[in-house]
């Protein structure tokens, strides 16, 4: 038998291991967006409540079972079902109702004039991400959002094929992307950081490796990075770089790639101008080396089930090492 | 045979039960269609939707009001013979007096979804 201070012991591990899972880059429970925080309250006075109903039926049931275990009054009982069964549960549904609807004109108001706008577009499985510049210009990128700390980010969202659904729980709420219909949805991040966004609506075969990195810095930091992605690719500064750029036009790589700067200029895939700078490979779901750059080219399908890029299993080994090496360096 | 003298079914219908409901369908299906096509037709995706949330408010004024009619039809059969014969007895008059508390309850039921319903538009004010 354990002794009631292990027991103890067990339980408070057991709370801190619990509340160690609500933290994370993807947790609507560890908010750091102004959406996210009022979705997390709600969460709580829900959960709070509904602990609230659950423990006062079983201690009724307790009461009426083990206390006070007699017949009784007909009439009594019947007017403690019609309150207990029915108007209790219609006023506290109604509290938690009004209270939910009242979030809702905060969360889905749309962001104020200037801020800034980011337009993402859902493909099966990846995200088409652009920056629209002042100048006209448009920055196209993939996998990878970044906002501005503690000012409001204006997205909208559409899908090329399927509906999708745009989520970032620590940021804010989901909202899903039609084909042919843009959604807008604000996001006010309020903690920097780097965080985990996924698709939240069943989307085909790779739908859960379907996600996308997300970067909240202050905006002179953004500003920074966005400069660096407006710019066109640099030159490889390695033999087997150099290599692999040739190898990358020759193979035909370009008529679905972008890298901007080059001649490759296909827009079916993902723009891989500066994919060696990005925090993930396939949608965020793989680490960005060399080594996941080579399996990705012989054997996507092996990556992401149902890809639509075909495979290059039949290059030469080191011709794949030389194309992994050159988009390494698309820094 | 009317309602009032049950001893003869053949006239007695179980579409009374399901009529509160049947308002509370209505009134979500007309009030829904109406905010759909305000937003997408008149007001645009930012538009206010004030005439519309006027339109759903004589809705929910004339769904409650037939839910409560029907509510105290249904009180009159549960009543009925004086409400003393159990309403779950196998006889007429206790099937009568059972719509008259199935109906009762569903109508209640229909009184709170269909205010349920209204309550989004008290907190949605536009298209968005």
């Amino acid at each position: 038998m354990c002794s009631p201070a292990a027991r103890s012991r067990t339980l408070l591990a057991a709370l801190a291991l619990g509340a160690a899972a609500c933290r994370g880059p993807q947790s609507a429970l560890d908010p750091a967006g102004r959406g996210a925080d009022r979705i997390a309250t709600l969460f709580t006075i829900m959960a709070v409540g509904a602990a609230v109903v659950w423990l006062a039926m079983v201690a009724l049931t307790v009461f009426a079972v083990r206390v006070h275990a007699a017949p009784r009054v007909e009439r009594r009982t019947a007017l403690f079902i019609l309150g207990g069964g029915a108007l209790v549960p219609t006023v506290v549904l109604t509290a938690l109702l009004v209270y939910g609807l009242a979030l809702l004109p905060e969360l889905v108001a749309p962001a104020p004039a200037g801020s800034l706008r980011v337009a993402v577009t859902g493909e099966q499985w990846w995200w088409r991400v652009r920056y629209p510049g002042p100048d006209g210009r448009t920055v196209e990128l993939a996998n990878e959002v970044h906002l501005p700390l503690g000012q409001a980010a204006d997205l909208r969202l559409d899908s090329a094929d399927v509906i999708h659904s745009f989520w970032i729980p620590s940021l804010g709420g989901k909202l899903d992307m039609f084909p042919g219909r843009t959604s807008r949805l604000a996001l006010w991040p309020t903690r920097a950081g780097r965080y985990r966004g996924v698709c939240a609506e069943y989307c085909g075969a790779s739908h859960a490796l379907m996600a996308f990195a997300v970067v909240v810095e202050p905006r002179a930091a953004l500003d920074r990075w966005l400069a660096h992605q407006s710019e066109p690719a640099r030159p490889p500064t390695t033999p087997l770089g150099a290599r692999g750029a040739a190898l990358f036009l020759a193979d035909g790589c370009g008529a679905c790639h972008a890298v901007r700067g080059t001649p490759a200029a296909g827009t079916l895939g993902p723009d891989l101008t500066h994919v060696g700078s990005r925090h993930g490979l396939g949608a965020a779901t793989l680490p960005n080396d060399a080594g996941t750059f080579a399996r990705w080219i012989t054997h996507p399908e092996s990556l992401k089930p149902g890809v639509h890029m075909p495979a290059f299993g039949m290059l030469p080994p080191a011709d794949v090492r030389a194309l992994a090496a050159y988009l390494e360096e698309l820094q | 045979m009317s309602p009032e003298a049950p001893d003869d079914e053949s006239n007695q219908s179980l579409w009374f039960v399901v009529a509160a409901p049947l308002c509370w369908a209505a009134h979500f299906l007309v009030s829904y269609a109406t905010v759909a096509v305000w937003c997408e037709r008149y007001a645009g995706r930012d538009g206010s939707l004030y005439q519309a949330r006027v339109a759903v408010a004589a809705y929910t004024a004339a769904a409650l009001g037939g839910i409560g009619l029907i509510a105290l039809a249904a009180w009159r059969r549960y009543q009925h013979g004086g409400g003393t014969e159990a309403f779950d007895a196998d006889t007429p008059l206790g099937r009568h007096r059972f719509i008259g508390s199935a109906t009762l309850l569903l109508s209640a039921l229909s009184a709170v979804a269909t205010a349920y319903s209204a309550l989004t538009v008290v907190f949605i004010r536009d298209c968005h």
